[in-house]
């Protein structure tokens, strides 16, 4: 398979703090992707420089053979990339409808009856259908968190980053999260998934990535990762199905 | 889901529609039976109507607050004066061509106070207000800074009598009120205006699912300098004086109106149009209490904006679940799958 995704030396710090440090790691076409770390370890922030909410201070990304380092984060998601944010983005004044309304139309590029259909065939595989006439910013964090892999799959990207959407749900609905991100895969979308929920992530994902201090300390298959020490040093002591 | 079926009127909207037909009606017919002062007054309010629409896409939409619009409301004005006087256009070719210029001009400053953000774009905004009002000082033809009068043959020109003038100067101004509301409101409902609304809740949001933020804000800043010019070269064919502290005045031409987008309700298309009602009203009550007036005036804006921040509309509205302007989408959900 081809690599979709590279990132090479990337770098970014704030002041002191480090949130990436000479980053470097591929993903192929159609695969699935897990990304492990503490706290504050700077998996958002590498989301953030992926997508183009944040600029590198040096590195390199290419995306489908282009280099997008420099690309607004507009012409990124219109290149195929699409992205939840772990804090919620609600367009809250808007219906939960209309918010995958705008992913159809200026993600995917779509018009009329065609985006509207997609609107509401992304609403109805996440869930969210029933709630389409509701102000996003009345919903729920559970439901805000919905609606943020709604409104991205809404934009038909060829890459998904998913930041933490599992947290907080009950059994049955993390496995219909589950599910639903399966399907989304099976249809060819290529995955990456930052989750504290672990079982969740190891049900998707064909290989992980931990990142600690923004450097990137381990990477492979998931069993093997995780019986690792890199990990059970991070996580001792906490929980891995909180 | 394959039965789920999306719309976009509503019956409140169909109302209003009929409403909205009636009124313009009468409002059309004003000269056959309103006074010359309340024509005047009318005129006035339907230009303030523009202004805050104008205003409200702008700051409540593409979250451009500008505190300097008169600017292009003076720009607008001096346009008029200018062109009529030595270009010797008509006075509405000219006002039309002022919102032309206008929009090339909003351009460059568009490139300049765009690199500013917050507090210190509006603070941008003034400053270029200030460098027109006291430009357009300069320019001795023009009067200078005790400005100068349309000239009687630039007026006549209009319509030979007096009645003729008051009433083709109200229609200009009803004409342009409805066309800048059906435009914002036509814009809005477009795939623009689904981007526009996105930007207004959320940038960050937007601009990741492909909305290019910058260009957007852009094409809004120009267009609504353009059509603020054009507003502003009505105001001063009412008013057929012009001076620099008249045609660049931050009270009148921001202050007002930001009072009237605020109480209305900002980033909703009602918003403008409850707010300038409220404010006519208000001002029409408490004209004969000097100064008070304004106090009073900060005093409602002041409890509005602390009890209810999305304004008189935004309150109705919540309560009500009522929609004017269709621009939502409804989706009607098949009931077996709901
Ligand atoms: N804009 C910013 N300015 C300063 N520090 C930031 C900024 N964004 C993130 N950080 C810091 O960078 C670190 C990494 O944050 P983040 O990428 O959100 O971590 P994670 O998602 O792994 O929990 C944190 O210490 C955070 O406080
Ligand atoms: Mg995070």
């Amino acid at each position: 398979m081809s690599v979709l995704l590279s990132v090479t030396g990337l770098s970014k710090s704030f002041g002191a703090v480090v949130v990436a440090d000479d980053t470097n790691f591929d993903v192929r076409t159609g695969e699935a992707v897990g990304i492990l770390g503490p706290n504050g370890a700077g998996k958002t922030s590498l989301f953030h420089l992926i997508t183009g909410a944040l600029w590198p201070d040096t590195g390199r990304i290419e995306f489908a053979g282009r280099d997008i380092t420099t690309m607004s984060a507009a012409r990124r998601c219109n290149e195929g990339i699409a992205r939840s944010f772990q804090v919620p983005q609600p367009f809250g004044g808007m219906t939960v409808f209309e918010n995958a309304l705008v992913g159809a139309t200026h993600g995917a590029g779509l018009r009329g009856l065609a985006a509207e259909t997609h609107a509401l065939a992304v609403l109805n595989d996440t869930g969210l259908l029933s709630k389409s006439n509701i102000r996003a910013g009345s919903l729920t964090l559970l439901e805000r968190k919905r609606l943020e892999m709604a409104r991205a799959l809404a934009a038909r990207p060829r890459l998904l980053l998913l930041d933490e959407i599992a947290g907080g749900l009950t059994d049955a609905e993390c496995e219909m999260l589950i599910e639903t991100i399966k399907r989304v895969h099976a249809g060819g979308t290529t995955i990456i998934w930052i989750e504290h929920v672990v079982h969740a992530l190891l049900a998707v994902v064909q290989r992980l990535i931990v990142i600690d201090f923004g450097k990137k300390i381990a990477e492979g298959d998931p069993r093997t990762i995780m019986e690792s020490r890199e990990i059970k040093d991070i996580y001792l002591g906490m929980d891995p199905h909180a | 889901m394959s039965d789920s079926a999306v719309t976009r009127t509503t019956s409140a909207a169909r109302a209003a529609t009929i409403v909205a037909f009636v009124v313009l009606v009468a409002a059309a017919a004003a000269p056959w039976w309103a006074g010359r002062a309340d024509m005047r007054l009318m005129s006035e309010l339907y230009l303030y109507l523009s202004l805050a629409c104008l205003w409200n896409l702008m700051a409540g939409y593409a979250g451009l607050v500008s505190v300097g619009q008169q600017a292009f409301v003076g720009f607008g004005g001096y346009m008029l004066f200018a062109l009529t006087i030595f270009g010797g256009l008509h006075p509405i070719a000219a006002i039309v061509l002022a919102g032309l210029l206008a929009a090339c001009l909003s351009v460059p400053i568009a490139s300049l106070i765009f690199r500013l953000k917050g507090a210190y774009f509006a603070i941008g905004t003034w400053v270029v207000a200030e460098v027109f009002r006291l430009s357009f000082a300069q320019i001795s033809a023009l009067g200078g800074g005790s400005g100068s009068s349309l000239p009687v043959s630039v007026v006549k020109s209009l319509a030979a009598s007096r009645s003729g003038r008051e009433s083709l100067t109200y229609w200009l101004a009803l004409g342009a009120a409805i066309a800048v509301i059906l435009s914002v409101y036509l814009f809005l409902r477009s795939r623009k205006g689904l981007a526009l609304t996105a930007i207004r809740d959320s940038e960050l949001a937007a601009s990741g699912l492909g909305i290019d933020i910058w260009r957007a804000k852009l094409e809004v800043y120009v267009v609504t300098s353009a059509l603020t010019a054009i507003i502003g070269g009505l105001i001063f064919l009412q008013k057929l004086r012009i001076s620099p502290d008249a045609a660049f005045s931050v009270n009148d031409w921001t202050a007002f109106v930001i009072f009237i987008v605020v109480i209305g309700g900002i980033g909703t298309l009602e918003g403008p149009i409850i707010g300038t009602l409220i404010f006519f009203a208000l001002r029409e009550t408490l004209a004969d209490f000097g100064t008070i007036y304004l106090m009073i005036l900060g005093l409602v804006a002041i409890v509005i904006m602390l009890t209810t921040p999305k304004g008189v509309w935004g309150l109705i509205r919540d309560r009500l679940d009522l929609e004017l302007f269709p621009l939502a989408y409804r989706v009607q959900l098949d009931e077996t799958r709901k």
